[in-house]
């Protein structure tokens, strides 16, 4: 289901952004109505917000279904739209939009994986999950040189004097994967308790008192260097005392916050980086580029995920026009429509019929 | 009732607060930026607020989860509180709280 950097384009009638709540409802709607769909997100796994937010957090809000997590949300839309054989692109970021002379569009991800369509639904939420980049002046110029949001590479990082910043999975895990191949390894938190796995933290604790790495108690409060070179580290402990603590390499784990990034790009009019959008079928000032969920805006809009939804259903009866041309678009419910239910592969089912 | 919030640039704004509201939604209704990106569900750590410290011990003590989830904010002190945690009541008329970088 998921590729890497293709030869040629990928030919589609719908390219989504975002493989959210909505983006994953929008496949089912387009899918009753013939079009085929691509999906793209930079997380690595289905779910959006519901996925990388609040997996274990109840949602009582979806109508007829009184409580369930953002996993159990985005599982039972995997299993509703899987009749429909959509592909994912996952752990990529939707870079560039650009439209083809012929109509439609051709969608190039960060990953190289170039998608033309017809139509583009944006359903990016709140943007693009993105590392948080601690508020400190002129880190940027560190970035991507002696700071890290990420590893790719260990290798990068051997013979290193490196700092990791943070408490959870990610701060222990890397401190721990590359503790054997660093110079040395200090991990820094701002308290002396950690969300992270219990065993990481155990075997944390025991390099710690073998005295194989450091841990300081401290917040990453600034940084000194030159030419994208870290020289040190400015820690500030509980009774705010700032020291500059030696390193060469700072990796930083705070989680991940959400950046429109590159759709600002795609030449569609902004509000407040929404995207408006009309409210008969969620078409942006842009024709056959559509945008459902969190991520428009309209007069009322309510940023649930029942509104997203509904956008879908809107937006597929218009996709249906700019797809099928030649066809009359025919209003059916599931229920009653053998069609329908053709293309959700339930209708022949005679096991029911022999009950 | 109000609550004064001060912003990232040092100015202080008087803010009409709503009982059983979160200190959160009562920023965002006062028309002051924060990011709040989970919607108030704990789950982000992007309404990182410190309360002044004339308010100590004058809260409710944050849960597990809200220290917790304090672990993805920056600059982290004794007075730091999530402001979708903080539930107005009449008791807190008058609350001061300051925003922190990276909530908005």
């Amino acid at each position: 289901m998921t590729d890497s950097a293709a030869l040629s384009p990928i030919q589609t009638d719908a390219v989504i952004i975002g493989a959210g709540p909505c983006g994953l409802f929008a496949v089912f709607e387009l899918g009753l109505n013939d079009i085929k769909c691509h999906l793209v997100d930079i997380l690595d796994k289905p779910g959006g917000q519901c996925a990388e937010l609040y997996p274990e957090k109840p949602i009582y809000d979806i109508p007829a279904v009184p409580v369930c997590t953002g996993t159990e949300l985005t599982e039972r839309l995997m299993e509703q739209i899987k009749p429909f054989h959509p592909t994912f692109h996952l752990g990529q970021q939707a870079e560039s939009l650009a439209k083809l002379p012929e109509g439609g569009w051709r969608l190039t991800t960060d990953a190289g994986t170039v998608i033309d369509a017809k139509l583009v639904i944006i359903a990016a939420g709140g943007g693009s999950f993105t590392p948080k980049r601690p508020p400190i002046k002129g880190i940027e110029d560190y970035e991507g040189k002696s700071v890290f949001y990420a590893v790719r590479k260990m290798e990068q990082f051997r013979g290193k004097n490196i700092v990791v910043a943070g408490g959870g999975d990610s701060a222990l895990d890397w401190a721990l994967n590359l503790q054997p191949i660093a110079k040395r390894v200090t991990l820094i938190h701002r308290r002396d308790e950690f969300r992270a796995a219990p065993d990481s933290v155990g075997k944390m604790r025991a390099l710690v008192a073998e005295g194989k790495m450091d841990l300081k108690i401290a917040n990453f409060s600034g940084l000194n260097g030159a030419d994208g070179q870290v020289q040190s580290i400015t820690l500030v402990d509980d009774a705010k005392n700032a020291t500059d603590y030696p390193c060469d390499t700072i990796l930083a784990f705070y989680g991940l916050t959400m950046k429109l990034g590159p759709v600002a790009n795609f030449g569609l009019n902004l509000t407040e980086n929404m995207i408006p959008v009309n409210t008969e079928n969620f078409e942006t000032s842009e024709p056959t580029i559509f945008a459902i969920g969190d991520i428009n805006t309209y007069p009322g809009k309510m940023k649930l995920i029942l509104s997203g939804f509904h956008e879908a259903a809107l937006m597929a009866k218009k996709a249906f026009t700019y797809i099928h041309p030649d066809r009359r678009y025919r209003f059916q419910y599931t229920t009653s429509s053998s069609d329908l239910q053709g293309k959700l592969g339930v209708e022949k089912d005679s096991s029911k019929d022999a009950a | 009732m109000k609550i004064y919030l001060t912003d990232m640039e040092g100015k202080e704004h008087e803010l009409m607060a709503t009982e059983e509201w979160t200190v959160m939604e009562i920023i965002r209704e006062g028309g002051i930026p924060i990011l709040a990106q989970c919607g108030g569900s704990c789950a982000c750590a992007t309404c990182h607020v410190y309360v002044d410290p004339s308010w100590q011990g004058k809260l409710p003590e944050p849960n597990e989860e809200e220290v917790g989830m304090l672990d993805g904010a920056f600059d982290v002190t004794h007075d730091s509180r999530l402001a979708c945690q903080l539930i107005f009541t009449k008791d807190l008329d008058g609350l001061k709280v300051k925003l922190a970088a990276g909530s908005v």
